[in-house]
């Protein structure tokens, strides 16, 4: 990881900063699927739970490195490792925010009971999103254990989460809002943070 | 979207998003577990002056896997029957803190009333209102359609797609139906093209203005049109005789010339479906064979029924809380021959 400590912004109009680039993004989630492998002494039982719209992509990134690492798994079909969790239906903050539109929750193949389940995300923050996805999963089945993968941690927890696997970890300020785009979905990967003191950090 | 009142109040993109909101709640309801924690604390009341027990089961069922509190309230056996009004009974539930009505009444045009009335906080959904609207009704079997037809017959991903091109034909009592009235609306606006079919007697005044062809020949509409998907209306029995207002001569006759049998539907295209919004009279509109036939969905429209309930709670109720739900609605006029006092006597 390169950067350092986020440029502050000028408080007047929206100042975004690089945090990532491409090649730190990739390196990171290299070093992530590495660690999944080795604390789970391999990756027989792992599904990859993306959480749309930024996790799916991750999550997909993820389980090709992964059977890329660790040849013969899931039949080299990188695809049957990774479902999507869409976590709309459980959230706690429905009443206060305009109506979402609600995503697909698509299993992997095999289900989810048994296996370790790793949540792949871009951002984590409050903690919210994960306690809605740790609800969903235990509609879906019961799996063995729930792992979780962010690929930016920028603190200011308000429920007892932490991440098991982090890309970068990121100290900001309320008031910055940090973005996570992807190549699948916004034409190139970076991270960014976003300083506007008029409007407070979004995610 | 604030009320659903009629069909007419979706614009397009609305309308998909429905029913792709209704996908996902379909989604969750193959599963082992089909609650959903997302409407919990929430509060919907089924206000319901007519019987109507699929329908008020149906949304009953749909406010329940969403986790919220569901009041039926019919009229039958309540004040209602001893006279209390409409907005009497719509200030109670407000003051029971009610945050949806789904309101089911004999007279069009009363949903219209209750939402601009300003005697509910709460979102208000047509449930069905005399011989004006149904929407939920439509948008299920908008979604069936759109399941079976659209995208090599349901197998691709059907999400954002509307029913452009689809031919639809809508057979039998159109004067009195509301599922009519909505699904012409709600059809047109999904871009499908439909062809009422009906005795002239049951053709109403003014249907040059709906967006539909109309035609007085079923075998006619089956040959020429080749529908996608036939949808049958349920005839009431009550209107058969001449004192019920004589619309047709015999129950016989009518189902000569507008009954779905075995033969009308092995001419149809081999791929279209059969619709009827329940409870059917088997060996009227439609024969037993057509009822029970591996084309007939109409078991299917229940299952949706629901899904697509989900879809509209979850539109409505999620997003702002009740203390933005203040104030009259904003929605579309209310139609003819409505209600238009404000203390409206219901009869039970």
């Amino acid at each position: 990881m390169s950067s350092g400590t986020p440029a502050p912004t000028d408080g007047q109009t929206v100042a975004s900063t690089v945090v990532l680039g491409p090649a730190e993004i990739a390196r990171a989630l290299t070093r992530i699927a590495h660690e999944v492998l080795e604390r789970n002494k391999g990756a027989a039982d792992v599904v990859l739970l993306g959480i749309p719209t930024r996790g799916l992509p991750l999550a997909r990134r993820l389980a090709e490195r992964l059977v890329a690492v660790e040849p013969g798994l899931a039949g080299t079909d990188p695809d049957l490792l990774v479902g999507s969790l869409d976590v709309t239906m459980y959230r706690d903050d429905l009443a206060h925010h305009p109506t979402r539109s609600i995503g697909a929750t698509q299993e992997p193949d095999g289900g989810l009971d048994g296996k370790v389940v790793v949540l792949v995300d871009d951002v984590l923050y409050s903690g919210r999103t994960i306690r809605a996805a740790l609800d969903a999963i235990s509609d879906l089945g019961r799996p063995r254990a729930v792992q979780l993968a962010a690929l930016v941690d920028r603190g200011h927890r308000e429920l007892p989460i932490r991440a098991d696997y982090v890309g970068k970890n990121l100290p900001t300020s309320h008031t910055e809002r940090v973005r996570v785009l992807l190549e699948e979905i916004d034409g190139r990967d970076a991270v960014l943070i976003e300083g506007d003191a008029a409007e407070g950090g979004a995610r | 979207m604030r009320h659903l009142l009629s069909a007419a109040d979706l614009d397009l993109a609305e309308a998909v998003h429905v029913l792709d909101t209704a996908g996902q709640m379909a989604a969750t309801q193959a599963r082992e577990i089909k609650k959903l924690p997302t409407l919990r604390g929430r509060t919907v009341v089924n206000l319901f002056f007519e019987d109507s027990t699929r329908t008020r089961i149906s949304f009953e069922t749909a406010a329940k896997r969403l986790s919220a509190d569901v009041i039926n309230f019919s009229a039958k056996g309540s004040s209602v029957s001893k006279g209390e009004s409409l907005k009497d009974t719509a200030l109670t539930l407000q003051a029971m803190g009610a945050d949806a009505v789904v309101i089911r009444h004999q007279s069009s045009g009363a949903p219209h009333t209750l939402a601009r009335s300003g005697w509910t906080h709460g979102a208000v959904v047509n449930a069905g209102d005399g011989t004006h609207q149904h929407p939920t009704q439509a948008l299920l079997d908008a979604y069936t359609l759109r399941r079976h037809l659209v995208g090599a017959s349901g197998r691709d991903d059907v999400t954002g797609r509307d029913l452009a091109g689809l031919k639809v034909a809508i057979v039998g009592d159109v004067l009195h139906s509301r599922v009519a009235r909505s699904n012409v609306q709600l059809l047109h606006t999904l871009g499908a093209q439909v062809t009422l079919v009906a005795p002239p007697t049951l053709v109403p005044v003014g249907v040059e203005a709906w967006p539909a062809r109309v035609s007085y020949h079923l075998d006619e509409v089956v040959e020429e049109v080749q529908p996608d998907a036939i949808m049958m209306l349920r005839v009431q029995r009550e209107r058969m005789s001449s004192a019920g207002g004589g619309f047709f001569p015999s129950p016989l006759e009518y189902t000569r010339g507008y009954g779905l049998d075995a033969r009308r539907l092995a001419a149809m295209p081999e791929h279209a479906i059969v619709l009827h919004p329940g409870p059917m009279n088997r060996g009227l509109e439609i024969s037993a064979e057509a009822a029970d036939s591996p084309r007939a969905v109409i078991v299917e429209q229940v299952a949706n029924g629901v899904a697509v309930r989900m879809a509209v709670l979850y539109l409505l109720l999620s997003g702002s809380g009740p203390e933005h739900r203040g104030g009259p609605g904003t929605s579309a006029g209310v139609p003819e021959g409505s209600l238009s006092t404000d203390e409206t006597k219901v009869e039970a």
